[in-house]
C-alpha cells in the first residue's frame, strides 16, 4: 500500500530522539494490488465466460457428472437404512432385501466411481485450457496495445496478471464446478433428512443458524488477518530478493548486520501476523465439532427415544447420524468457495483491464501492402504528444532522400527519440504526416511498413537463445552461412568464434556474459540481416574500450551503406559523417545543415560541439 | 587451497548431491528439521499431546453413537432413555473436547511450522549475505531465491504435516484397526481391506505429483521468461514488427507447459477415483457381512453402525497416508538443499584472531599478486602484479579489455583472494585483517549500479546510515547529483523506480560516487565508474574531490583516458601483468602501447584540427 510506505519511511526518520537518524530499509515498498473483489461482478463473468465458451460442451457435462456424484453420495446412506431396517432388522427374512440393496448399492458406487472420474478430469483440463487461452489473449493483445501504455506499465506487474491473476481464475474454474456439487450435498441432506422425519429433521437443522451467525463476524476478522499476513510474507520474500540481488553492494558496503536486524524485524512482523492468521483460521473449529456433537446428542435422545417408542426404525436414526457428520462438509467448502470466488473477481478484473486496452494504431481496412521503397522519409508539418495537450514535438518538417544519412542531435527531452518512433508508426501523429517510401504510414499496413525498417535501440536487447538465434530473430529464412556473412562483415565474427560454441552458445539473461560493446553489434547483425531499406539507429551513450569502439563505427558505416539512414546521434564521429543534421530543441527543429553549415552558423549545435560533450545527450541545464 | 574452498567453488554440484539423497542422508535432514522444531519445546509438547487427544476423542464417537443405536434396541425402555441421555451428553461433551483439542492441535503445529520457517530464513538470509563474491558468481540469483522461498517453504512444514500427522495417522489407524478387529475380526479385516489399496495409490499419486510438480515450475519458468523478455524487450519486437515471431515462441512454451498440467490432472484424477472406490466396495462388504451376521444374531446393529461410522471416520486418515509419505520426501530433498545451502562456509571471512585495520601512513601495497578466479583456476587474470600506492596518491589504471584492471580493484577490499603474492595496507596482509574494518577503509565505486528501491537518501546512506543530513548532501553536492535531486519534487525522499529507472546511467553512476564518498574512505576506487557520465561533469566532479584526495589513496581503472589523465602515476596492465607505468607525459614519451592509445582516442579530434 502507498501510505505504507510513508509511514515505514517516516518511522526510520523519527527514532529516538537525540540519536542520528537511521536511514535504512531492506526490501522495496511494492504497491500491492486488491486481494478480494466483489463476490459476483456480471461484467467480469461475462467477459471471462467468453473463454469458457469453447468448453461449455465439457463444463456442462462435468455439471451433470457432479451432479450424479452427488446423488450417488447422498444415495450411500439411504440404502444402508434402507438395507438395515428392511433387510437386516427383519432377521433371515430380510435376506433378499439386504441383498437387493447390495446390488444397488454396488451399480450406485460404480456410478459414483464414473461420475468422478469424468468430472473432476474433464472440469480439470478444461480449467487448465481456458486459462491458458486467457493467458494468450492477453500475451496477443499486448503485442498490439500501444507502445506508450508498456512504456507506463512495470513488466513485473504484467507479468503478475499473466501468472498470478490468471492462476486465481484456475482455482476458480476449478472449484466452481464442485461447488455446485456442494450446494446440491447441503439442499439434498436437508431434503433427506426432512422426508426421513420431518420433527427430527427440523429439531436438527436448528443448530445451523448458530454456525451461519458465528460465520458471519469470523469472516471479516479472518480476511483482514490473511490479507495482514500474506503482505508481510511478501514483504519478507521481497527482503530476501532484493538481499540476494544486492549482495555485491551490501557487502562492499559492510551492510550485512543492519541489514540482517531490519530483515529480523520483517520476519518478526510476519511471525506475529502469520500465528493470528492461524489461530483466526482454527477459531471455528470447536464451536463447528461441539455442533455436529449437539446435533448427534439430539438426534440420539430424541430419535432414540423414538426408536423406543417404536415410531422410528433404527435405520433412519443410523441415517441421520450418517448425514450429520457429512453436513458441515458442503458448508465449509462453500465458504472456502466464497473466498476464492472473491479472490477471482478481483483477479478478473485486473485481467479484463489487460484485455480491455484500446489498440490506438491500427491497420486502416483499406490499408495497402507497401512494396519495398526507396527508402525515402519526410516528416511534413508533424505534431506529435502522447498526451495530446502536452505537444512533444511541434510542426516538425525534414526530408531524408533515399540512400542519405540524417542524424538527430539535441538535448534530452528534445523529442529526438518520439520522432524515431513515428517513422515505425508506433504511434500516430497529432497532426501532419509521415511518408515512408512517399506513403503516409497510416495509409499501409504494419506489417509491410515493418519490412521497410530496421532498427537499432540503444540498449541492445538480447533474448535467450543462441547466437545465430538472437541475429536471425524473425527473419525466419536466413540461413546460417548469411548469419555468419553478416556479422562477419560487422566485424562481430571474432569475438562469436571465441564463444564456447560459436554461433551455438546459448546467451544468458539478456545476453548478461557479453560485453556491451559486443551486444551492440549482435544488435548491428540483426539489423543487417533483416536487410530493410531503412535503419533507425538510437546510438548508444556509454562509452565502450578504444578498439570496440573503433570496430562499432566500421559496422555502423557498413550498416548505413545503401540504406536510408536516421540516426540519433551522440558521438562527434557519426554527426560528421551525416549528410544532414536535424537539430532539435523542445520539439522544434532549431537548425539543420552539413556540420561544416552548422559550426559557423554559431547556433545551438556549435555550442555543444565547442564544449566538447562526450554525449550530447547527457548534457544538463547548468546550474 | 582448502577442502572448504573447493567446497564454496562447486556449490551446484554439491545441492545436486544432496538431491539424490541416501536413506541416511533423508533421515539425518528429517532429524535436523525436528531439531529446529524443538527449538520451541512448549509449543512441539503441546501439539503432540493435543493431537493424541483430539484423536482418541474422535475414536470414541462412533462407540458412542454405536452405544446409542443398541440402546434403542433395549427391551428395558425405562432405564434406556436414561442411558441415552447419559450417552447424547457423552457425545455432547466428547464432540466439544475434540473441537477444542484440534484447534490447538492444528494451531500449536502451525505455530511450530511458522517458527521453524522464521529461524530458517533468518538464517538463509544470513548465509546469503555472508557467502563470498566467488560463491555468487557461480549460482543464478534465480535459483537462489527460488531455493529461499520454494524450498525452504518444504522444508518448514514438517512438523505439521510430517511429524504431528504420523501421530495422528497412527493412533487414528492403529488404535481405530485394533479397535474394529477386537470386535470382530473377519468384519475388521473386510472394513480394513481399503487400507492398503487407498494408502498405495495416495502415496504413488502424491510422489508422482511432486515430480511432476518441479518439471511443471521448470516449463512455467520457460514460458514466464518468454513472456518477461517479450515484455521487457517490447521495443525491440515491436521494431522487427515480430508480434507473430513471438507468439510462435510464447505457444511452444505454453503448449508445452500445458501437456504436463493435464498429465498432472490425470495423475490426481486416476488415484482419488480409485481411493473412494475401494473406501465404498469395503464398506458395502461390510454391510453385506455384518448384515448376515446381525440377521443371525451374532451381532448387534449397533455395533454394525460402529463399524460403518468407523469406517467414515478412518477415511480421511488413510488418504492422508500419501500427504504424510509425501511430506517425508519433500522434507528430506527441500531440507537437504536448504542445509546444503547453509552448511556452505564462505571462501572469505575472517580469519582465527583476525584484527582491525590500523591506519597509519595508508600505504596500499602489492607485491607480486597473482590471481585466478575460483572458477576458471587454469586462467591466470593477474601475474605477478607489484606496485606500492600512498596516501595523497591517485593511481590510473588502464589496459584493453580482459587486461584485468577491475579484478585488481576487486582483491583490494577482499572481494576475492589473491591467489599468490599478497596485498598489504601499511605493512599488514588483508587476509589478517576483520572484513568489517578493511571494508570501512575501502571503498569501490562499482561499473554495475545497483540502487534499492527506497528513497534517494537512504541510498546515499547505504554504507553510512546515521550520516547527518548535511553529509549526505555534501557527498552529492561533489558527485554533482544535488543539484538534480533537489530540483525533483520529492527532493531526496523520491524513491528510486524498478531498477532504478528513473535515473539515467550517468545519474546512477553519480548515486554510486556519492554513496562511496559518505564514509570518507582512506582507499577510494573508480571501477570503470564514470563510463556514463559527459566530461564536463566528470571534471568538475575531480575538481570537487581534490579537497579529500590529500588523506587518500585514489584508484582510477577506466578506459577513457580523459578520466585518467591527471593521475600521478598511471599502470598500463595487459594480460594481468603491467607493461608501462609512469606519468601521463612520461608514459606518451616512452612511445609504447600508451601512446598508441591516446593517439586512437584522440584520433578524431586531430582530424578536426583540435
Amino acid at each position: 500500500m502507498n501510505d505504507q510506505s510513508a509511514t515505514d519511511y517516516q518511522s526510520d526518520r523519527q527514532s529516538a530522539p537525540g540519536a542520528p537518524t537511521l536511514r535504512a530499509v531492506v526490501g522495496s515498498h511494492r504497491i500491492e494490488e486488491e486481494m478480494f473483489g466483489k463476490v459476483y461482478d456480471p461484467h467480469i463473468i461475462r467477459r471471462i465466460g467468453a473463454f469458457v465458451k469453447p468448453y461449455r460442451r465439457q463444463f456442462i457435462l462435468s455439471v451433470a457428472a457432479v451432479l450424479v456424484f452427488t446423488l450417488t453420495q447422498l444415495a450411500i446412506p439411504m440404502i444402508i437404512r434402507h438395507a438395515i431396517d428392511k433387510g437386516v432388522m427383519l432377521g433371515p427374512a430380510g435376506m433378499n432385501v439386504l441383498q437387493t440393496s447390495l446390488i444397488i448399492y454396488a451399480v450406485v458406487i460404480v456410478l459414483n466411481y464414473g461420475a468422478s472420474h469424468v468430472q473432476e478430469s474433464v472440469v480439470g483440463r478444461a480449467a487448465e485450457n481456458v486459462l491458458f487461452d486467457i493467458r494468450r489473449a492477453m500475451f496477443a493483445h499486448l503485442q498490439r496495445v500501444s507502445l506508450s501504455f508498456m512504456d507506463k506499465t512495470e513488466v513485473g506487474r504484467l507479468m503478475s496478471r499473466l501468472q498470478g491473476d490468471v492462476g486465481s481464475m484456475q482455482e476458480f474454474l476449478e472449484t466452481s464446478v464442485i461447488s455446485v456439487g456442494d450446494i446440491v450435498l447441503l439442499f439434498g441432506i436437508i431434503t433427506i433428512m426432512l422426508y426421513l422425519d420431518a420433527g427430527l429433521g427440523l429439531i436438527t437443522l436448528a443448530v445451523l443458524p448458530i454456525l451461519f451467525i458465528a460465520r458471519i463476524f469470523w469472516l471479516p476478522l479472518a480476511r483482514d488477518a490473511f490479507i495482514k499476513a500474506h503482505e508481510t510474507n511478501s514483504a519478507v520474500n521481497g527482503a530476501l530478493a532484493e538481499g540476494i540481488h544486492a549482495v555485491r553492494t551490501v557487502q562492499a558496503m559492510g551492510r550485512e548486520r543492519l541489514n540482517a536486524q531490519l530483515y529480523d524485524g520483517k520476519v518478526q512482523a510476519n511471525l506475529v501476523n502469520q500465528l493470528r492468521g492461524a489461530r483466526l483460521a482454527q477459531a471455528l473449529v470447536p464451536l463447528v465439532d461441539t455442533l455436529t456433537g449437539l446435533a448427534m446428542a439430539l438426534v440420539v435422545v430424541l430419535g432414540g427415544q423414538m426408536v423406543l417408542g417404536k415410531q422410528l426404525e433404527v435405520g433412519v436414526m443410523v441415517a441421520f447420524l450418517f448425514y450429520i457428520q457429512r453436513f458441515f462438509d458442503p458448508i465449509r467448502s462453500l465458504t472456502i468457495q466464497y473466498s476464492v470466488m472473491q479472490r477471482a473477481m478481483a483477479s478478473g478484473q485486473r485481467l479484463i483491464e489487460v484485455l480491455d486496452v484500446a489498440i490506438t494504431v491500427q491497420d486502416k481496412p483499406d490499408a495497402i501492402d507497401l512494396p519495398r521503397s526507396d527508402g525515402s522519409v519526410v516528416f511534413d508539418h508533424v505534431s506529435f504528444g502522447y498526451d495530446p495537450r502536452q505537444l512533444v514535438l511541434k510542426d516538425l518538417s525534414f526530408t531524408v532522400p533515399p540512400g542519405q544519412t540524417v542524424a538527430l542531435v539535441g538535448p534530452t527531452g528534445s523529442g529526438k527519440s518520439s520522432a524515431m518512433s513515428l517513422i515505425h508508426r508506433f504511434y500516430d501523429v497529432t497532426d501532419g504526416r509521415v511518408l515512408v517510401g512517399g506513403q503516409d504510414v497510416r495509409d499501409v499496413t504494419q506489417a509491410s511498413l515493418g519490412r521497410q525498417i530496421a532498427m537499432v535501440l540503444q540498449e541492445p536487447f538480447l533474448f535467450t537463445g543462441t547466437v545465430l538465434e538472437n541475429i536471425r530473430y524473425n527473419k525466419t529464412g536466413a540461413t546460417r552461412g548469411q548469419i555468419i556473412a553478416a556479422a562477419t562483415v560487422l566485424g562481430a565474427d571474432p569475438f562469436i568464434r571465441a564463444l564456447p560454441q560459436g554461433y551455438d552458445t546459448v546467451l544468458g539473461e539478456r545476453g548478461g556474459s557479453l560485453s556491451t560493446g559486443q551486444r551492440q553489434l549482435l544488435s548491428f547483425a540483426r539489423a543487417l540481416v533483416a536487410d530493410a531499406p531503412i535503419l533507425v539507429l538510437d546510438e548508444a551513450t556509454a562509452s565502450i574500450d578504444s578498439a570496440t569502439e573503433q570496430v562499432i563505427q566500421r559496422a555502423l558505416t557498413i550498416l548505413l551503406n545503401g540504406r536510408t539512414g536516421l540516426v540519433i546521434a551522440h558521438r562527434l564521429a557519426t554527426v560528421r559523417h551525416a549528410d544532414k543534421i536535424v537539430v532539435l530543441q523542445a520539439g522544434r527543429l532549431v537548425e539543420s545543415g552539413t556540420h561544416a553549415e552548422l559550426v559557423a552558423m554559431n547556433g545551438l549545435y556549435a555550442g555543444l560541439y565547442r564544449a566538447n560533450y562526450a554525449s550530447f545527450d547527457d548534457v544538463e541545464k547548468q546550474p | 587451497m582448502t577442502a572448504l574452498d573447493t567446497f564454496e567453488r562447486r556449490p551446484l554440484e554439491v545441492m545436486a548431491i544432496a538431491d539424490a539423497h541416501t536413506w541416511r542422508g533423508g533421515l539425518k535432514t528429517l532429524w535436523r528439521m525436528t531439531v529446529i522444531a524443538w527449538a520451541t519445546p512448549w509449543q512441539f509438547t503441546f501439539a503432540i499431546v493435543a493431537t493424541l487427544i483430539s484423536a482418541s476423542m474422535q475414536l470414541i464417537i462412533p462407540r458412542l453413537l454405536g452405544r446409542a443405536i443398541d440402546q434403542t434396541q433395549s427391551l428395558a425402555s425405562a432405564n434406556s432413555q436414561g442411558a441415552l441421555l447419559t450417552t447424547a451428553l457423552l457425545i455432547l461433551l466428547v464432540s466439544f473436547i475434540r473441537g477444542v483439542f484440534t484447534t490447538f492441535q492444528n494451531y500449536y503445529s502451525e505455530a511450530v511450522n511458522h517458527h521453524s520457517g522464521e529461524h530458517l530464513r533468518r538464517l538463509y538470509y544470513r548465509q546469503v549475505q555472508r557467502l563470498s563474491f566467488g560463491f555468487h558468481d557461480s549460482v543464478h540469483s534465480g535459483d537462489l531465491i527460488t531455493l529461499g522461498l520454494l524450498d525452504l517453504d518444504g522444508a518448514r512444514q514438517f512438523f505439521s504435516t510430517g511429524l504431528v500427522r504420523l501421530v495422528l495417522l497412527t493412533v487414528l489407524i492403529g488404535f481405530g484397526g485394533a479397535m474394529l478387529l477386537r470386535i470382530d475380526l473377519v468384519l475388521g479385516l473386510m472394513a480394513l481391506s481399503f487400507v492398503p489399496v487407498v494408502g498405495w495409490f495416495s502415496s504413488v499419486s502424491q510422489l508422482k505429483l511432486r515430480l511432476t510438480w518441479r518439471s511443471l515450475q521448470d516449463r512455467m519458468s520457460v514460458l514466464s521468461r518468454v513472456m518477461e523478455e517479450n515484455l521487457g524487450g517490447i521495443r525491440v519486437v515491436r521494431a522487427f514488427t515480430a508480434g507473430t515471431h513471438e507468439l510462435g515462441k510464447f505457444d511452444i512454451a505454453s503448449a508445452s507447459a500445458l501437456e504436463l498440467a493435464h498429465e498432472r490432472v490425470d495423475i490426481r484424477v486416476q488415484s482419488t477415483g480409485i481411493m473412494t472406490f475401494s473406501f465404498l466396495a469395503a464398506m458395502g462388504l461390510v454391510l453385506w457381512v455384518g448384515g448376515t451376521k446381525v440377521m443371525g444374531g451374532g451381532m448387534t446393529v449397533g455395533t454394525l453402525t460402529a463399524f460403518l461410522t468407523f469406517m467414515t471416520i478412518l477415511q480421511m486418515p488413510v488418504r492422508q497416508l500419501g500427504l504424510l509419505v509425501n511430506s517425508f520426501a519433500r522434507t528430506s530433498t527441500c531440507g537437504a538443499r536448504v542445509f546444503a545451502f547453509l552448511d556452505l562456509d564462505p571462501a572469505i571471512a575472517d580469519a582465527p584472531g583476525a584484527r582491525d585495520l590500523a591506519l597509519t601512513r595508508c600505504e596500499l601495497r602489492f607485491d607480486n599478486v597473482d590471481f585466478a578466479y575460483p572458477n576458471a583456476p587454469q586462467t591466470a587474470v593477474l601475474r605477478g602484479l607489484s606496485f606500492i600506492a600512498q596516501r595523497g596518491e591517485t593511481i590510473g589504471i588502464i589496459g584493453p579489455p580482459g587486461s584485468g584492471k577491475s579484478t585488481l580493484s576487486h582483491l583490494i577490499p577482499r572481494f576475492y583472494d589473491v591467489t599468490g603474492g599478497s596485498v598489504t595496507i601499511d605493512g599488514q596482509d588483508i587476509r589478517t585483517l576483520t572484513l568489517t574494518s578493511l571494508r570501512r577503509a575501502v571503498s569501490v565505486v562499482a561499473q554495475d549500479v545497483f540502487l534499492f528501491t527506497t528513497s534517494l537518501e537512504n541510498n546515499l546512506a547505504y554504507g553510512e546510515p546515521r550520516a547527518p543530513e548535511p553529509q549526505i548532501h555534501q557527498s552529492s553536492a561533489d558527485a554533482q547529483i544535488h543539484s538534480h535531486i533537489a530540483s525533483l519534487k520529492s527532493g531526496y525522499r523520491t524513491v528510486v523506480g524498478e531498477r532504478g529507472s528513473s535515473l539515467s546511467g550517468g545519474q546512477r553512476q553519480r548515486m554510486a560516487i556519492a554513496r562511496s564518498l559518505l564514509p570518507d574512505p582512506a582507499i577510494l576506487i573508480f571501477d570503470d565508474s564514470t563510463a556514463a557520465v559527459d566530461a564536463n561533469t566528470e571534471a568538475r566532479i575531480r575538481t570537487a574531490l581534490t579537497k579529500g584526495v590529500a588523506h587518500r589513496v585514489t584508484l582510477i581503472v577506466a578506459h577513457r583516458l580523459n578520466s585518467l589523465l591527471h593521475a600521478d602515476r598511471i599502470l598500463f596492465l595487459d594480460q594481468g601483468r603491467i607493461i608501462e607505468q609512469g606519468s601521463h607525459a612520461e608514459l606518451l614519451a616512452l612511445n609504447g602501447r600508451y601512446r598508441a592509445l591516446y593517439d586512437l582516442q584522440t584520433n578524431g579530434a586531430d582530424r578536426e584540427g583540435l
